[in-house]
């Protein structure tokens, strides 16, 4: 559904942040990447809906190159790929339900949703996810009027609104507390299950990669050097990963 | 033991050294301003003079006369229409201009031909602007209208530009990143992130355009300034007063106007909440600029 082939990114000419990575992706389940800070989880995530542009390498979907996309294609593929981010990034001016419906924005023309004239089939799913993700009421709340676990959990709605058909998710729980972390891990994996939409989230978080996940890749300096079910997921993987052993125990 | 000598030395040092530099500055300016004043011919029996004349200027121009008021209401009514026609061009051709200049949107090759419009704009005063247009297209309220525009894309295009370069961009990537157009990503990403501080601009440039088109009357670019200037040349002091009135009170009521504008778009009030929550109101206004800002 998903594969990327040697995929390499510097951002500095000679200094490969990601080198070489191969990585295919089931057309369902929930994939967790893990690896120190720094080792390239976010620019891997990023290469795939081209938030960053690859150096060299390719990355199939659907039938295209990501890579190789001109912008036009590559606003029509973006549509079918959603993200949540680490720091939510709602529009924080906008209400509840503009920020779900800018999940359309790939399928309404701009002079459509400037007037705010979205087809009436978007709005109903977008008060249907809204009680899915446990917001109903919210819906005309400005986005910076709520707390961090209530925005990402709109972030998590705005990205089904484009009805993907992979989630990206880049460190979604990094900025909430351990409680709600859990709780939002659980609300993605629930809906991504429920509409059998293959996930792939970058974590720190090794325990609820464990919990969570149907598969892990392990990364350090950018390349794989783990890729298998969390019951695979050894101590002795954990130090190749992240280095040391202190931490563990 | 080595250490020793240098801390007492440097404790014993004076703390505040003479700064040569800034005296020299301070003298400088002291000698120009002496300078200046004898070039100028300014002594204190010029200044003497000068008061005698503001007194008996002054005195004539009490009680203001307002017998040739349709002349004046006519003048302020042309300065109006200058003002809000200029402001609504001025904001119109701002808008895509300020986008266009905004350095994080825009590659080099946008963005540095509309800051060159943009400090073309800027560099004249509008009464020198105005007087390009009058020897361009004649003489009247359209010259006025067009000096006060170009006057405005200078100031508002600017600030837009400056405001744009100012926002969060992870808004903008999310908005990016479900495949939204170009101007998609502008309405949902950019505008909303700036739209209130634009209203703010905007208001500023209606109350800035509605004093400066008091005055392009005098280069005779319309307006209440042509009357003005026909009165001071026909030593009608007492009508001049009564214009020097009516202009205050047009500018007041252009601030209130404002603040107004400010309330209903930004923080959301209708009009009946400003009538009744006057006292209540300022102050909530005041608590949404700062998060607004």
């Amino acid at each position: 559904m998903l594969s990327i082939k040697h995929l390499s990114k510097s951002y500095v000419a000679g200094k490969p942040v990601l080198s070489d990575i191969d990585l295919d992706l089931a057309a369902r389940g929930i994939t967790a990447i893990i690896g120190p800070s720094g080792t390239g989880k976010s620019t891997l995530i990023r290469c795939i809906n081209r938030l960053v542009e690859p150096t060299s390498g390719s990355i199939e979907f659907e039938g295209h190159d990501l890579t190789r996309l001109s912008r036009h294609a590559l606003r029509q593929a973006r549509r079918r790929i959603g993200m949540v981010f680490q720091e939510y990034n709602l529009v924080e001016r906008l209400t509840v339900m503009e920020n779900l419906l800018s999940g359309r924005l790939g399928y309404v023309s701009a002079w459509k949703a400037w007037r705010r004239k979205f087809p009436r089939g978007d709005i109903a799913r977008a008060f249907e996810l809204l009680d899915i993700v446990g917001l109903s009421g919210f819906a005309n709340q400005r986005a910076d009027s709520l707390s961090g676990g209530q925005r990402q959990r709109v972030g998590i709605a705005r990205a089904v609104m484009q009805e993907p058909a992979v989630l990206l998710a880049d460190e979604p729980t990094s900025s909430l507390d351990p409680k709600t972390s859990v709780e939002i891990m659980q609300l993605l994996t629930d809906i991504a299950r429920a509409r059998t939409i293959p996930v792939i989230i970058n974590m720190h978080d090794v325990e609820l990669a464990r919990r969570f996940a149907d598969r892990i890749v392990g990364m350090a300096g950018g390349k794989i050097v783990f890729d298998g079910p969390p019951a695979q997921l050894s101590d002795e993987t954990l130090k190749t990963i992240y280095g040391g052993e202190d931490w563990l125990h | 033991m080595t250490d020793r000598p240098a801390v007492s030395a440097s404790s014993n040092a004076n703390p505040f050294p003479a700064n040569w530099r800034s005296r020299g500055l301070w003298i400088a300016l002291a000698v120009y301003v002496v300078y200046a004043s004898a070039q100028m011919d300014v002594s204190a029996e010029r200044v003497a003079v000068g008061l005698h004349n503001a007194g008996h200027f002054f005195g004539r121009m009490f009680p203001p006369n307002f017998t040739r008021w349709e002349l004046l209401v006519k003048g302020l009514e042309e300065s109006l229409e200058i003002a809000v026609l200029a402001s609504t061009l001025g904001i119109a051709l701002s808008l895509p201009i300020g986008l266009c200049a905004s350095r994080n949107l825009m590659p080099a090759w946008v963005s540095w031909p509309a800051r060159l419009i943009i400090v073309a704009a800027r560099s004249f005063h509008p009464v020198i602007v105005a007087i390009v247009f009058v020897k361009a297209v004649g003489f009247g309220a359209l010259a006025g209208i067009l000096a006060l525009a170009v006057a405005s894309v200078g100031f508002a295009a600017k600030l837009f530009a400056e405001a744009i370069e100012e926002i969060s961009l992870k808004q903008v990537e999310a908005v990016r990143a479900t495949g939204a157009s170009f101007m998609s990503v502008i309405g949902y990403g950019v505008l909303p992130q700036v739209f209130a501080r634009f209203i703010g601009f905007c208001t500023y440039q209606l109350d800035s355009n509605l004093r400066n088109s008091t005055m392009v009357g005098i280069v005779g670019a319309g307006g209440i300034g042509g009357t003005l200037f026909a009165a001071f040349q026909r030593f009608d002091y007492d009508y001049v007063c009564a214009i020097l009135i009516s202009i205050i009170a047009l500018i007041m009521a252009g601030e209130v106007l404002a603040t107004y504008v400010r309330a209903i778009f930004i923080d959301g009030f209708s009009l009946a909440d400003i009538f009744r929550r006057r006292e209540r109101g300022a102050t909530v206004h005041r608590v949404q600029h700062l998060e607004d800002d």
